[in-house]
């Protein structure tokens, strides 16, 4: 029976094929579906995610303090607060206008005005997303989680560098930052793992 | 052998005959397209006159998403599945269905997932009111607390169909009559054939995405919640993955049941039987790689539009391949227009129609005008009722009298057919200018200067409403009263159906009918 299980086709074994196939394309929609999508968006940047901690020295064959002072890119900065995120949020820096190959750090504000304890995320997107693969974070305040106490503030820090081989039609890069409350979805041995403050935030931390 | 059903209730409950499940599914089909016709009048009466008068709202959002879900979920595919239980084993030559015992759990759990889901309207928070479509974050973050019901009613249909689909082709591939090769079968066997096919491959993503919805919801993932690193436009991905391929599944056994009737009734053979196999099994492949069409809005880059679109438009060469097939099976035939081909050749005009509208909206730059409007409404509503609606119908008048004996009288069903088939057009022809007009779609209140079509929508949708309580009678009345009907019932009508008794007998095919 098992020698002819591909040529054989009676009911038992039919409906065990036609079960498999059931059973894979449900894994192929929960497991397969979700991480191809994100893999797909990584690679064309086509929902404008920007890639995750970016290693200077990862880059093979290209001087890593090479810098392209012949060219001058325009990067704006904005802040969305999702729904009924009450912080007071926005980018200290609107506007650098920086090289290819320059590194540079920006800050953030955010100011938690209420009552009590939250924790908030933010999730960058940028435009135009054909960009967004040569848009590199090497420290950027969106890998954390960011909690902060009542009527607390921080400065947050951003440090990028626009990839010298930037197609040249791109002149102007925005980053927007949506950030999310995310006090009520941790639950808290979550909140202990992930609000490990990065130094960059450690630095610039006030009041 | 030679049982006859079992005394009681307990026949129903226990039955593994396909003639009894494939009327059950029927029943319940119909009582299902019955209250989905209802929640359809709801809105209508709310949108009769401009401005909030019946209802909330919020109870508008939930007749709108029941309307979508109890017709798609309960009434069109429960019919085609009944259909096929009744229909297959005889067209084949078999004595039952493969699995006769799963065949009775997949139509006994179906009334239990519709309770479920039509409960939620009584629960706090109300029913469902995302939209047929659910997009999250509107079915998760926003939803009301009965969203889990919901999701359940969902896996519990979703198993009904992947049972009965596994059943239909186990029968199909393993049960034929010696001598019934695979281009011998009638083409409504064909046509579920490949739907039973689709059904496999789809029916696991929706219950994938709805699993998904729940984990977000219930579980802390993040798979459509972009703070957690999600993407809301995911969902749309996985859900359109599935509803594609779903609207083919609601059509295709359509094609089958027209290209049974229009050969009886242009008494002409079917004109091109190996291309209708061909374009259903071509239609059915191009249904996995155009989802992206309903999402022309969301931000696809250049090439996924123009993709999309060109794949969509080719769509239209096998579904021209079918019509131009039935046009000419009829053409220079012996046509008579009893009922059944009444609803066959409206079926015909109607869904072109639906279909050039289709092309309209496949069209990716003019879509963003037409996208989310009533246009969209009167598009995909010219190609369900016509074409599901008005097919199983068709089907029902046509195999009525081989399942009950009895011969439906033929005035009432012309002037039923006459009664749906301007209630129909009276309803959704005007959808088409209100929608590229600019009236959005799932909105209780409209602009005045939709006022005039607005009223003649809703005057045609309660016409309709009295067509169907009209084929309820007729089919009633047929089965305590009608004149008694032959064997054959049509004249010279094609298949193995027509070689048994009418009323077909409780067990048919006990041995394989010999095939020319």
């Amino acid at each position: 029976m098992i020698k002819n299980f591909w040529k054989d086709n009676s009911t038992p074994v039919l409906c065990v094929k036609l079960g498999a196939t059931v059973i894979g394309m449900f894994i192929f929609a929960i497991f397969i579906m979700p991480p191809l999508y994100t893999l797909f968006c990584d690679i064309t940047g086509l929902n404008g995610k920007t890639g995750g901690q970016y290693n200077i020295e990862t880059k093979k064959g290209v001087d890593s303090f090479g810098v392209d002072t012949s060219r001058e890119i325009k990067v704006q900065f904005i802040a969305t607060n999702n729904e009924t995120m009450p912080w007071e949020f926005k980018p200290i820096d609107k506007t650098v206008i920086v090289h290819p190959g320059e590194a540079t750090v920006i800050k953030y504000y955010a100011h938690n005005p209420t009552d009590r304890a939250m924790i908030g995320q933010a999730v960058p997107s940028v435009v135009p997303y054909k960009a967004a693969g040569y848009f590199h974070k090497t420290e950027c305040f969106c890998f954390n989680s960011q909690p902060l106490q009542a009527g607390e503030s921080a400065e947050l820090g951003l440090s990028f560098i626009v990839d010298i081989d930037i197609p040249k039609y791109v002149k102007t890069i925005t980053l927007s930052y949506t950030l999310f409350d995310i006090t009520g979805n941790s639950e808290e041995n979550k909140i202990s793992q992930n609000t490990v403050v990065p130094e960059v935030l450690q630095l610039v931390s006030i009041n | 052998m030679a049982h006859g059903p079992a005394k009681g209730f307990s026949r129903w409950l226990y039955t593994t005959n396909h003639k009894d499940i494939g009327s059950m599914y029927l029943w319940f089909s119909f009582a299902m397209f019955l209250l989905g016709g209802v929640f359809a009048l709801v809105i209508r009466a709310e949108l009769f006159e401009p401005g909030l008068q019946i209802v909330e709202p919020g109870f508008f959002n939930q007749m709108t998403t029941m309307h979508g879900l109890v017709m798609v979920f309960g009434a069109v595919m429960p019919a085609f599945v009944g259909l096929a239980n009744w229909m297959i084993p005889m067209m084949v030559g078999a004595p039952d269905m493969a699995l006769p015992r799963m065949n009775n759990w997949s139509f006994w759990i179906l009334p239990f997932a519709f309770a479920m889901m039509v409960a939620t309207l009584f629960m706090e928070g109300g029913g469902p009111n995302f939209g047929w479509t659910f997009y999250a974050p509107l079915s998760t973050t926003y939803a009301p607390p009965s969203v889990t019901f919901f999701i359940f009613a969902v896996h519990i249909m979703g198993a009904s169909s992947i049972m009965g689909s596994i059943n239909i082709i186990a029968t199909i591939l393993n049960m034929r009559a010696p001598g019934m090769t695979l281009m011998k079968m009638p083409l409504f066997v064909w046509t579920w054939l490949i739907t039973a096919y689709l059904l496999i491959a789809v029916m696991p993503v929706l219950a994938g995405v709805v699993t998904m919805m729940l984990m977000d919801i219930h579980f802390g993932t993040s798979f459509f919640d972009a703070a957690g690193g999600g993407d809301p436009v995911l969902f749309q991905h996985v859900f359109w993955f599935f509803g594609h391929p779903e609207v083919y599944i609601m059509i295709l056994p359509a094609f089958g049941i027209v290209s049974a009737i229009i050969p009886t009734f242009a008494r002409k053979p079917l004109f091109g039987y190996s291309s209708m196999v061909y374009a259903t099994a071509s239609i059915a492949f191009l249904s996995f790689i155009v989802w992206a069409h309903h999402m022309f809005t969301v931000g696809l880059p250049i090439a996924g539009e123009l993709f999309f679109m060109y794949a969509t438009m080719l769509i239209a060469v096998p579904t021209g391949v079918k019509v131009f097939n039935w046009v000419t099976t009829m053409f220079k035939g012996s046509m008579t227009f009893e009922t059944p081909m009444l609803f066959s050749i409206a079926f015909v005009i109607l869904f072109t129609i639906g279909g050039f509208s289709g092309l309209m909206l496949a069209i990716a730059p003019a879509d963003f005008q037409y996208h989310d409007t009533y246009f969209v409404v009167a598009h995909f509503h010219y190609v369900l009722v016509p074409g599901a609606i008005f097919s199983i119908t068709a089907g029902v008048y046509y195999w009525l009298p081989k399942w009950c004996g009895n011969m439906y009288n033929e005035t009432m069903g012309k002037v039923q057919f006459w009664l749906a088939f301007i209630g129909l057009n009276v309803t959704f022809f005007p959808m088409h200018f209100v929608g590229l007009a600019g009236m959005q779609r799932r909105v209780p209140d409209y602009n005045q200067f939709f006022a005039d079509f607005n009223m003649i929508s809703s005057m045609g949708a309660f016409l309709f409403g009295a067509a169907q309580l009209m084929l309820l009678y007729n089919v009633i009345s047929t089965i305590v009263s009608g004149k008694k009907a032959s064997d054959e019932v049509w004249e010279d009508p094609e298949g193995l159906e027509w070689t048994v008794p009418s009323p077909a007998p409780y067990h048919t095919f006990s041995t394989p009918p010999p095939i020319k």
